[in-house]
């Protein structure tokens, strides 16, 4: 925080005059205007998506992408992706998780490598790079942003993430340059994203028989991750609705004791 | 007509308590009995409504502090933490989220009634004067709040805010610094801002309870803004504005369940469902749509220093308004004249809140928005300082009813009440 002392003190000061450096020509285009099952004042969370979102998250995002929000344990909880406890389990034991330091102290074996051991319920989604530093190098000087909130993060929302995921392969119109070692997407803030594309036809296999399609992987994983950036969202539809139903009544109520209390007075 | 109190402690028990802590002789006197005009409509329940606001803030803001760690490392992860591990942790947190926005939304509708009905002239100027105290004491609290998530638009208002008084000549540097406690916004910023969101809302408090104090010496004011004059002119608070009160304020909150429940994020900014970042400026920092009408007064003047000072003057003016209307007559229902230009007011606000959402270089339909919120806050800055005194000096008054039960009930109905 404090190497940014002069630069936030620089930055604020030009705020009055400061104006988005982008050409308007490179704006973003407006999100696809897809549909989802959890849209809507009773919309839910299509299970067979955020269980197949998972597995394009895992076998896809997984590799630059964090998920530090989401705890293992939250995979089999009330509305959620729906698996049972077993398979939570599972699906913790399967990844590795850095080590706490054993009885010697030590959290590095005799090579030098970090220690792991196998995750369970109570951790998190581990992280796929040590550090920020870590991140940037690996993927030409861009942070992959972790993306626990991504789709409540970024304006446009779900819509947003399916159209980033879905907005490669296309031709640039004329005069726009590609800027290299970066990837053309309209749908993303100046055009130029560092993102590869990600989804490629059949790059994973579900296993209930769904067709992999880059525009189902994209419908699938962006529900898993609208689950990760909102997981009480079936909750909270369900306690409104009894909410609302009990305040119109009791405004009903208090209406016809307003009227009574009142039916001499003007 | 805050008269003798009629309480009459009836059992040996009362008659103790009230020798000695006339607290229910208190509330008899001004929540039971308290003689209330008969035609108060339905934006008079507002002031009901914001107590409801504020009582809600305290109690999800109490529980929210037991979670919430103020660190700069801690507390963007310990909001998510409420959001997602805490039980009902999440209802909590958007309660209190969209309820900042209730209470304001609430707040300007009763200040708005405050100034068409004239309920801020003589003898009730303490009242309104107290009541824009709890509005920037509200300002206050709401920013201080904003910050405490950490997100890049909690870091990045924090930081054009507090160097707003950095604006000031010569001692303005030294200010700034002493707010952050620090020299940039960080972790000493947010554990000031977290006490001090955390006092100020006992303050607002004490402020409502000098609020209603003030009120009750020379009672409601009301549509008609004439004085009350006999006993027919008004019915006790109990039971006819309590139910009605009670009624409008459950009309309230099913719109403020509705934001809770179906759409929990509207008031906020994606930017602030990401960590914060000194490094990395949002494109566009906007604050909370509450505070937009201001920001656009801000950025319309070119000088930074005057830019602080017109934002300031709009809330300053607000304290003067008792001695800004010149005219005899309170209710803009019998100023035709004034009654245009307080809809004028009441559409310009709305429009430099527009403005202030805008990027400071947007043009809409061909016109600058720049200078729309300049001249917007001409608007604004002329309503209060030439168009009231002038207009109360100029403008003939439409003829006042002879009372409120004449005008309520009639003639005949008024006399034979009496």
């Amino acid at each position: 925080m404090r190497i940014a002392l002069p630069l936030a003190l620089g930055v604020t000061l030009g705020l009055l005059a400061s104006v988005p450096a982008f050409a308007a020509d490179t704006k973003r285009l407006a999100p696809k205007d897809v549909e989802f099952e959890f849209e809507g004042p009773f919309g839910t969370y299509d299970r067979g998506a955020l269980q197949r979102g998972f597995q394009v998250y895992k076998e896809v995002c997984s590799a630059c992408h964090g998920l530090d929000h989401v705890a293992f344990h939250n995979m089999s909880e009330e509305g959620g992706p729906g698996f049972s406890e077993a398979q939570a389990k599972a699906i913790a034991s399967g990844y590795r998780i850095p080590a706490e330091p054993n009885d010697k102290g030590e959290i590095m074996d005799d090579k030098g490598t970090r220690l792991t051991r196998a995750g369970i319920m109570a951790d998190y989604f581990p992280s796929p790079f040590p550090n920020e530093q870590a991140a940037r190098a690996s993927n030409g000087g861009a942070l992959p942003p972790d993306l626990s909130m991504i789709v409540k993060a970024r304006e446009g929302e779900a819509q947003y993430v399916y159209s980033i995921l879905t907005g490669f392969h296309m031709t640039p119109p004329g005069g726009f340059k590609v800027t290299e070692g970066k990837y053309y997407n309209p749908y993303f803030e100046g055009w130029n994203i560092s993102m590869p594309p990600p989804l490629t036809d059949k790059g994973v296999t579900y296993s209930d028989g769904t067709a992999a399609t880059i525009d189902q992987q994209a419908h699938d994983v962006t529900t898993f991750l609208a689950w990760a950036a909102d997981p009480h969202m079936e909750d909270r539809k369900r306690m409104g609705f009894g909410v609302l139903a009990f305040l119109v009544v009791l405004s009903g109520i208090l209406f016809a004791a307003y009227r009574k209390v009142w039916k001499d007075a003007h | 007509m805050s008269g003798p109190s009629t309480y009459n402690p009836k059992s040996g028990f009362e008659k103790w308590i009230d020798a000695r802590l006339p607290l229910p002789r208190l509330m008899h006197d001004t929540m039971q009995t308290f003689p209330t005009p008969r035609n108060l409509n339905i934006w008079y329940t507002f002031g009901g409504i914001l107590t409801f606001c504020l009582m809600v803030q305290i109690v999800t803001g109490i529980v929210l502090a037991m979670h919430y760690v103020a660190n700069a490392g801690l507390a963007f992860d310990s909001v998510e933490k409420i959001m997602r591990d805490v039980n009902y942790g999440w209802l909590m947190r958007f309660v209190h989220a969209n309820g900042a926005s209730m209470f304001f939304l609430a707040v300007y509708i009763h200040m708005f009634r405050g100034l068409y009905y004239g309920s801020y002239k003589a003898p009730r100027e303490m009242i309104w004067i107290l009541g824009v105290l709890i509005y920037l004491l509200m300002m206050a609290t709401a920013f201080f709040g904003y910050v405490l998530p950490w997100g890049q638009m909690s870091f990045w208002g924090a930081t054009v805010i507090t160097n707003l008084f950095s604006a000031i000549p010569v001692v303005g540097g030294h200010i700034a610094t002493w707010l952050w406690g620090d020299f940039a916004v960080g972790d000493a910023t947010l554990n000031r801002f977290f006490s001090l969101h955390y006092l100020l809302p006992f303050i607002i408090a004490g402020v409502v309870g000098l609020h209603i104090w003030a009120l009750h010496v020379p009672g409601n004011n009301n549509p008609l803004g004439i004085d009350v004059n006999s006993p027919q002119d008004t019915v006790p608070f109990h039971p006819y504005y309590t139910v009605k009160d009670a009624f409008y304020l459950c009309l309230f909150v099913i719109l403020f369940a509705g934001f809770v429940f179906y759409a929990p994020d509207f008031f906020g900014n994606p930017d602030n469902y990401q960590p914060a970042n000194p490094l990395v400026t949002p494109p566009d920092i906007v604050p909370e749509w509450y505070l937009l009408p201001f920001y656009a007064m801000l950025r319309s003047v070119p000088d930074k220093l005057m830019g602080v000072i017109v934002m300031g003057g709009a809330i300053v003016t607000l304290f003067l308004i008792p001695w800004l209307d010149t005219s005899p007559v309170r209710s803009c229902r019998f100023r035709p004249l004034m009654k245009q230009f307080f809809w004028g007011l009441v559409v310009v606000c709305v429009v430099l809140g527009y403005c202030g959402a805008q990027s400071v270089d947007a043009v809409k339909f061909g016109i600058p928005m720049v200078w729309v919120a300049r001249i917007a806050s001409l608007y604004y800055y002329g309503f209060f300082w030439v168009i009231m005194p002038l207009v109360g000096w100029f403008e003939t008054p439409k003829p006042l009813p002879a009372s409120i039960a004449q005008s309520v009930l009639g003639d005949s109905a008024a006399a034979a009440a009496e």
